[in-house]
């Protein structure tokens, strides 16, 4: 230990902190990430500002007109001005309801990873921590969870409450039911993770002192402990959504996620599915791609936070 | 090896347990069976009289007995839509999903091992980056656009492959339908094979390299270059084999993943599968066929894990099950 | 001719911030039957060192000078397959860990057997008498069954046994060993060490011993090297470098050692760590922590000056000998 580092430096504001960081500096010298982050961030405002950007309200029956559909994007030669993407069956507007389409998808992947986040990190905090008996049983819990797959656990889930309660009823609810069930049954995977990273810091003498001084169980876990297993969670957070988002589309073909009514871009997709033999591939490739590239980036980012910030991998 | 199958016997009982509790309850509560076997022209009496004739006023608890020793006989009820046995209905589409998950997982163990282990051995070669730049590509698009994809190139635009259905089968072994001694049931096979094989081949490629890449740095492989054996022996004994375990574990949790896809692999191709099945099933609120389906799901999801640690143990010479 | 003979050699890591050498300027020379002991702190070069001499740095090191010349032959130059003839054949290897060092899903016998039939065109039947023989060599107690046995079967100081059994297999004429006892048990370091010494002399095997515990060097060994920041800075026969080291950091070390200081003297350490590879001050690399810092030490690498049958890379001990000079041609 050099003599230099007890010498305190006049503390350096958050923002300066964040620009000398390894975490930063790897991000200016990679194109990739910057790139997939600067896609993300225009997908986010697209998503933000849908209702003002969308030259129709697709939800609002009075502007849709049957006479309209299947108009292919405005380059083909069928194509009309009105409509830059073409139109869907019912012919509304392609690039409305991909923008709301968007919308929808990025909230309930958000918010089921939020859900996810939460419960994981309550759960892994506590296995970690309390250890013991608790810790076996919780993650035993996790194993057995985890070993049914989302996508398994979610289908029937949903089949059952579609089938029970109805088709209307589920409609309304529909994203709140994608939220819940995919933010459910997601947990283990921060859980696990959080507790190995606990059981880490456990073994640190700042836990050790803190607890010497007398501070409480709960301020030590989130005072303390949660603030360094930050990196795992924002790693797994930014695959999580991309997952997530994959799972909404994937239950949204299958008709059990998102009504056509209140599209995500799984059920845009879907709906499109059956007019691609009749040639009109737009309903569906053009939502996919934004799909696939919303999914893309998102991963692109999250292998490259994983390279950045779990050194582990590059041990010489 | 006798202890492993009764322990692995009682595991095997508790999820069946619990998945017949839930079946059960499904049972219970979704739909009316009255209505589906007497229609609604029937007055409320007589459907008080019929419902304490079927014992649907029991208690739960005597219901659901009657249920599990139902089920224990093989009768899990009637197909609403069929008016066959769930069971039979179910079991007799199980064929064609085996053979589905089959050439699937044919396909990525045939391409998952070579490619993970090429690009862990080789990280900085052209071709790696490749592969892994089209791994990237392959987790982030989700498996019915793949299905679509492919339909849309082979079948709609090339017009190479079947777009839908089994095509011809052949009869084996007195019951099973089979597509695999046939060309056109091959044909059928390979796109809705390829589109399941999409989603788990990128993630079991990316497990591999990573798995390996760790094995390639540790001591025992570092003292087996020192020994001067020949770096196949190094490449596809040492480090493989060791790879293998973490591969294998995770190999037993996307099994639930694959069940899962081939319900939307069915669906796009119209395969007459039981992910198909149960789909139709859902729309219909055949609830007896729902069950049916849960249950032999968790008889796979059994049998599989089952099969799945015995693997690991053989594998794994720490795990001891075989009593060596 | 030396057996083998180390010359200028320096090897580099290429990071993403640039290569960083890990060893520079290492010379040395092993006869046949010596016994050299490499010591230094942990992270001074020994174990990279003792890699490099059969190139089997892992990347992103590189050898990128000099020569480790075996028998006339560079090994830095050779091909592939040529190298892999002389691994574990001529020269081997025992490495710190006995636990990480067995593959955990083979046997001791494949482990063993497959070392044999890569050098020798032989039957797998005679491989395994072999096997059998260097276990009994090692005294293990009923080989027969270990040799069916996967590693986890076995205690760490067996383990090692092994090892060493796997490293005297083909009768090496060099044997590299890396911190051979340090993961053992304390009540069984000298028991593997005095095993692999006899062994050794026996079969008249020259050992290189990796080791930071100066006692076992001055112990077992004829000839010594002082390992700093990459750089050797001190080399010669044990016993004079034990009994009059030259070089302030070597002085630093003896005077750690309890064995050397007397009853009631306090042991003195050197003050500070050894500074990681990225950040190796310029000049002499031990000029922070030295405690005779001359002006010259911060501006220069020192060359190194052969003082008596040692050789020590120290501006003070330069011209401590220049003085020397002057004074006898006066």
């Amino acid at each position: 230990m050099s003599d230099t580092s007890f010498q305190m430096d006049p503390q350096p504001s958050a923002w300066q902190r964040f620009k000398d960081s390894h975490f930063f500096h790897s991000f200016k010298i990679d194109r990739v990430a910057q790139l997939s982050f600067l896609i993300f961030i225009t997908y986010v405002i697209l998503a933000l500002g849908a209702p003002l950007l969308s030259p129709y309200d697709p939800y609002d029956l009075s502007q849709v007109d049957i006479l309209d559909s299947e108009i292919p994007p405005s380059w083909e030669e069928e194509g009309d001005e009105r409509f830059y993407l073409g139109t869907d069956a019912q012919g509304r507007d392609m690039l409305s309801t991909i923008l709301y389409g968007t919308r929808v998808s990025l909230t309930i992947g958000i918010c089921a990873v939020l859900l996810q986040a939460f419960l994981g990190i309550v759960i892994g905090l506590t296995a970690g921590y309390v250890g013991g008996r608790v810790d076996s049983l919780l993650m035993r819990f996790a194993d057995i969870q985890l070993s049914f797959s989302t996508m398994m656990v979610a289908i029937i889930v949903l089949a059952v409450f579609q089938a029970t309660f109805g088709t209307e009823l589920y409609q309304d609810l529909a994203m709140i039911m994608l939220i819940l069930v995919i933010g459910i049954a997601e947990w283990p995977q921060y859980a696990r993770t959080i507790r190995a990273s606990v059981l880490a810091e456990k073994k640190k003498e700042y836990v050790d002192a803190a607890r010497v001084m007398g501070f409480g169980r709960l301020r030590i876990m989130f005072r303390h402990i949660l603030p360094n297993t930050l990196s795992p969670i924002l790693v797994i957070s930014t695959v999580q959504v991309a997952n997530a988002i994959i799972s909404e589309a994937s239950l949204s073909f299958l008709g059990l996620g998102m009504p056509v009514s209140q599209p995500s871009l799984g059920s845009l997709i879907s709906s499109g599915f059956e007019y691609i033999f009749s040639g009109s591939w737009w309903i569906t490739v053009i939502p996919g791609v934004v799909l696939v590239v919303l999914v893309l980036v998102m991963n692109l980012l999250g292998d490259w936070m994983r390279d950045v910030l779990n050194p582990k991998l590059y041990k010489g | 090896m006798i202890a492993f199958f009764i322990k692995r016997f009682f595991q095997a009982v508790v999820v069946m347990f619990v998945i017949s509790l839930i079946s059960f309850s499904i049972q219970d509560n979704l739909g009316d069976p009255l209505r589906e076997l007497v229609g609604q022209a029937v007055s409320e009496e007589e459907r008080q009289a019929l419902r304490d004739e079927m014992g649907l006023n029991d208690p739960f608890l005597v219901q659901y007995v009657r249920f599990a020793k139902n089920a224990l006989q093989g009768d899990l009820g009637e197909s609403y839509f069929f008016k066959e046995p769930a069971l039979e209905v179910i079991l007799n589409k199980f064929p064609a999903t085996l053979e589905l998950v089959i050439g699937a997982t044919f396909i990525i163990v045939l391409f998952s091992v070579p490619l993970g282990v090429y690009s862990a051995i080789k990280p900085q070669s052209v071709f790696s980056k490749a592969v892994m730049g089209f791994s990237i590509v392959g987790i982030s698009i989700p498996v019915f656009l793949t299905a679509i994809g492919l339909i849309y190139l082979f079948s709609i635009e090339l017009g190479w492959m079947p777009s839908y259905g089994r095509g011809e089968t052949v009869e084996i072994l007195g019951f099973w339908e089979s597509g695999f001694f046939t060309q056109d049931g091959l044909e059928h096979l390979i796109l809705p094979c390829f589109t399941l094989a999409s989603i788990m081949l990128p993630l079991f490629i990316r497990l591999i390299r990573a798995e390996m890449m760790e094995v390639l740095q540790s001591e025992y492989v570092k003292f087996a270059w020192a020994k001067g054996i020949s770096p196949r022996r190094i490449y596809f004994l040492h480090a493989l084999k060791n790879t293998m375990l973490p591969v294998i574990t995770v190999g037993g949790v996307q099994i639930g993943t694959m069940v899962a896809y081939t319900i939307l692999t069915e669906t796009v191709f119209q395969w007459p599968g039981m992910g198909f099945l149960f789909l139709e099933a859902v729309n219909r609120v055949d609830t007896p066929l729902i069950v049916a389906y849960l249950i032999v799901v968790g008889a796979i999801f059994v049998v599989t894990n089952t099969l799945v640690d015995l693997i690991y143990g053989l594998v794994n010479p720490t795990v001891k099950l075989a009593g060596r | 001719m030396a057996l083998l003979e180390v010359k200028d050699l320096e090897v580099c890591f290429g990071l993403r911030s640039g290569a960083v050498k890990a060893l520079r300027e290492i010379n040395f020379s092993l006869e046949r039957g010596e016994r050299l002991g490499i010591v230094g702190e942990s992270g001074a070069g020994k174990s990279v060192l003792g890699f490099s001499i059969l190139n089997l740095i892992s990347r992103p090191g590189y050898i990128s000078k000099g020569a480790v010349n075996f028998e006339g032959q560079n090994l830095a130059d050779l091909k592939p397959h040529q190298l892999r003839e002389i691994r574990g054949n001529r020269i081997s290897m025992i490495f710190q860990d006995p636990m990480m060092t067995l593959n955990p899903v083979l046997t001791i016998g494949q482990q063993m057997v497959e070392c044999l039939l890569a050098h020798r065109k032989m039957r797998e039947s005679d491989a395994r008498k072999i096997a059998l023989q260097k276990l009994q060599q090692v005294q293990i107690p009923s080989p027969e069954t270990r040799l069916d046995q996967y590693p986890h079967e076995l205690s760490g100081g067996m383990r090692q046994r092994i090892v060493i059994a796997i490293g005297l297999l083909l009768d090496p004429d060099v044997i590299i060993a890396d911190e051979p006892t340090t993961a053992l048990d304390v009540t069984i370091q000298a028991e593997i060490m005095d095993l692999m010494l006899n062994l050794c002399e026996q079969n008249n095997v020259a050992l290189i011993l990796i080791t930071h515990d100066l006692g076992v060097v001055s112990e077992v060994t004829q000839n010594m090297m002082v390992m700093y920041a990459g750089r050797v800075i001190e080399r010669g026969p044990t016993k004079e470098i034990i009994n009059d080291p030259q070089h302030p950091y070597t002085q630093g070390l003896m005077n750690a050692l309890p064995q050397m200081a007397q009853a009631g003297q306090k042991l003195n350490q050197i003050k500070g760590a050894m500074p990681p590879l990225q950040r190796i001050p310029t000049g002499c690399a031990f000029n922070p922590r030295c405690e005779y810092v001359m002006e010259i030490c911060r501006h220069n690498l020192p060359d190194s000056t052969v003082s008596g049958n040692c050789r020590v890379a120290c501006h003070m001990v330069a011209e401590m000998k220049r003085e020397q000079a002057m004074g006898d041609e006066v």
